[in-house]
């Protein structure tokens, strides 16, 4: 895998493209620093391949399965000095360093009057992750939304993961970076050069029958459902969020004040989910039609037959979209 | 405080213990009306509003470890934790403004009591989680560690409750692996919130635990300002030489209830009569007036803290809110102004 800056766009995976973010990110600054489990071996999915020969194990450190001191850590080496990259593995095992995340990350920089920084990106692939049931395919991100001080990053393409990554190091803040569990081997144009600045959406498709607003790999359905309706002369304004706080209400609104419609789909489950925050900003400040789809509210079940009650398709996608254009 | 001499000063060590004790008399007089989760009623006229949790009792551990300690060596505390913050060298009465909730304090009034901190003296904060602070402070000594900061280390206080968590169990098992230099200090008082802690935990402790992990650990009267000034040189020489985490396990008692407000009534009076007579301070007296100082000079000390504290209750009382819009300061730079 190729670990050098190039100009040249080049064609990666999605967990290539991090790996090149970190790799470009550690040779810059020599503040930055991964720890977690497995990250020696390049991580579980392959997204810290080479570092730790690269770098070294001082700045790439395997770690004992102890989420909650890899996040308190991660803490206290960022007041100390440092710019941890902290990996969770999986945003389900993310919950056992919670504490370290939200009560003490989040709220350091506030709750000390602005005496402490913690600039610490925590890594927590989410998402539905084929036949791994109700612990390993949760997708948590309106979670982290909710809490003040975090910053919460969902990229869905490799280049957006290069260029979202980079800049989640740069940024100074805590962040919660939710890759998702299959789109690892995802691959597409990366180019180095490209900026990809935090809370600014990408407008994916453009149309003017209906706003659609989705993140990370949900992109995928949103897609396909595009394709569907613009078979049928529906055109759609699909806007992909990247980044759920600070979130591109500019965007989201303006396209919303143009079409009048707007659907926000996410994996997630919907009740209380990020689509509820849209598609409230949005009726409020726009009076648009609103809906929302995700999830039904129940655990990711083992057996395909299950599992597939909690995928949103790309069909239920356009049958939503044709139902707010009644 | 700068001194990695292991005979005491026990002047020194004595005006760290009656500063404390003077600081949160005086916070506790401020506090009375204030909220608490014991049935009381908040009401507007303390001073100090909110949870106030107290070290009555307990001053001799903060004063005996932190003599050894640099301004540029770091400090993780409990939420009992104005003792620590004053013994790592916090200005006193930028500390009484922000129990106050005042512009001036530390934090800006944005932390109170229990997020007390002094960053510019290594004090990393005070904190309202139990056993929160020990990720955290060996998170910290791995910086130092890789940043290659000389003989710095990290100091982590935390109470006999907090071993029950798992950060506990983490955090030494982190600090053994990668040879931290970091210095647990369990402050034993004997109980978690209104709870005795004994009945609550299995086995002998702190201590004993640490040594499961191949931490090295020395167990203390943490009544004996001495004693723990003694124990504490020895471990933060090892600390400090390279040799890895070390733990004190100091056995102390908490004199007063969970929070100010708390009269501890779930406590038997025989107990605490008992651990009266053991007062750290009174201890410290008759033993430094029995080695020749005088008795005028440890009343000048006395009087001195006392005066200081005056001095700080008259500034918070002085100082000014903060403004409106500072809560909204200090949250996040990326996406700020997107708070509504």
């Amino acid at each position: 895998m190729a670990l050098t800056t190039t100009t040249t766009p080049e064609e990666l995976s999605y967990a290539e493209a991090a790996v090149r973010a970190l790799a470009q990110e550690m040779q810059a600054d020599p503040r930055v620093v991964v720890l977690g489990e497995d990250v020696g071996r390049g991580g579980i999915f392959g997204q810290y391949k080479g570092l730790q020969q690269r770098f070294g194990e001082s700045r790439v450190i395997d770690t004992p399965i102890s989420e909650a001191a890899i996040m308190g850590a991660g803490v206290g080496m960022a007041l100390a000095g440092l710019r941890p990259v902290v990996e969770m593995r999986v945003v389900d095992f993310a919950l056992c360093g919670m504490d370290e995340l939200v009560n003490q990350a989040a709220k350091n920089r506030f709750m000390f009057g602005g005496q402490g920084r913690v600039p610490l990106v925590a890594r927590m692939p989410g998402g539905i992750w084929d036949a791994s049931a109700a612990q390993h395919s949760q997708s948590l991100e309106a979670w982290f939304a909710h809490m003040p001080g975090l910053v919460v990053v969902c990229p869905a393409t490799p280049q957006d993961n290069h260029g979202l990554l980079r800049a989640a190091l740069q940024c100074g803040d805590p962040v919660v970076y939710i890759e998702h569990k299959t789109l690892w081997g995802l691959r597409g144009e990366v180019d180095d050069s490209l900026e990809v600045p935090l809370g600014r959406a990408r407008r994916v498709r453009e149309g003017d029958a209906l706003t659609l607003v989705s993140w990370s790999r949900q992109l995928q359905a949103c897609t396909a459902a595009c394709d569907a309706l613009a078979a049928e002369g529906i055109a759609v304004d699909l806007i992909d969020l990247r980044t759920l706080w600070p979130w591109d209400r500019e965007t989201v609104l303006a396209s919303c004040a143009r079409t009048r419609r707007l659907l926000v789909v996410h994996e997630a489950v919907q009740v209380a989910g990020f689509g509820a925050e849209i598609a409230a900003s949005a009726a409020e400040a726009t009076g648009c039609r609103v809906a929302r789809l995700g999830a039904p509210r129940i655990p990711v079940g083992y057996a395909p037959v299950l599992e597939a009650q909690s995928r949103v398709g790309a069909e239920a996608v356009a049958a939503a979209a044709r139902k707010l254009l009644d | 405080m700068d001194t990695s001499s292991s005979s005491p000063d026990g002047a020194a060590l004595y005006r760290t213990m009656v500063r404390i004790r003077a600081f949160e008399n005086a916070a506790e007089a401020a506090s009375q009306g204030g909220v608490s989760a014991y049935g009381q009623e908040a009401a507007g006229s303390a001073r100090v509003r909110g949870p106030l949790h107290l070290s009555t009792g307990q001053e001799a551990v903060p004063a005996g470890v932190c003599a050894h300690l640099r301004t540029s060596d770091y400090l993780t505390s409990t939420h009992r934790g104005h003792g620590h913050t004053l013994a790592k060298g916090a200005d006193l009465g930028r500390m009484m403004c922000e129990l106050f909730g005042k512009a001036t304090g530390f934090n800006g009034g944005k932390g109170g009591s229990m997020h007390i901190a002094d960053f510019s003296v290594g004090m990393l904060g005070a904190n309202g989680v139990v056993a929160a602070g020990l990720p955290i402070a060996v998170g910290a000594a791995h910086a130092q560690k890789l940043l290659g900061k000389g003989d710095g280390i990290t100091v982590c206080f935390f109470g006999d409750g907090a071993i029950n968590r798992g950060p506990f169990l983490e955090a030494l098992n982190w600090a053994r692996v990668y040879q931290l230099p970091v210095l647990f200090v369990c402050e034993d008082n004997r109980w978690s919130a209104t709870t005795a802690s004994g009945p609550m935990t299995a086995g002998d402790g702190a201590s004993v635990r640490a040594q499961a992990m191949d931490i090295a650990a020395t167990q203390v009267d943490g009544n004996d300002v001495f004693a723990v000034h003694a124990a504490a040189a020895a471990l933060v020489a090892a600390v400090r030489g390279g040799g890895g985490p070390r733990l004190l396990h100091a056995l102390t008692y908490r004199v007063k209830g969970h929070v100010s407000v708390d009269v501890a009534a779930y406590r038997d009076a025989a107990e605490l009569a008992a651990a009266l007579e053991t007062d750290p301070i009174a201890r410290a007296r008759a033993h430094l007036l029995a080695h020749g100082m005088a008795g005028s000079a440890l009343d000048a000390i006395e009087n001195a803290a006392r005066d200081e504290v005056a001095t700080a209750l008259a500034m918070a009382d002085a100082a000014p809110w903060p403004e409106a819009g500072a809560a909204f300061t200090d949250v996040q730079t990326t996406g700020a102004g997107q708070w509504h």
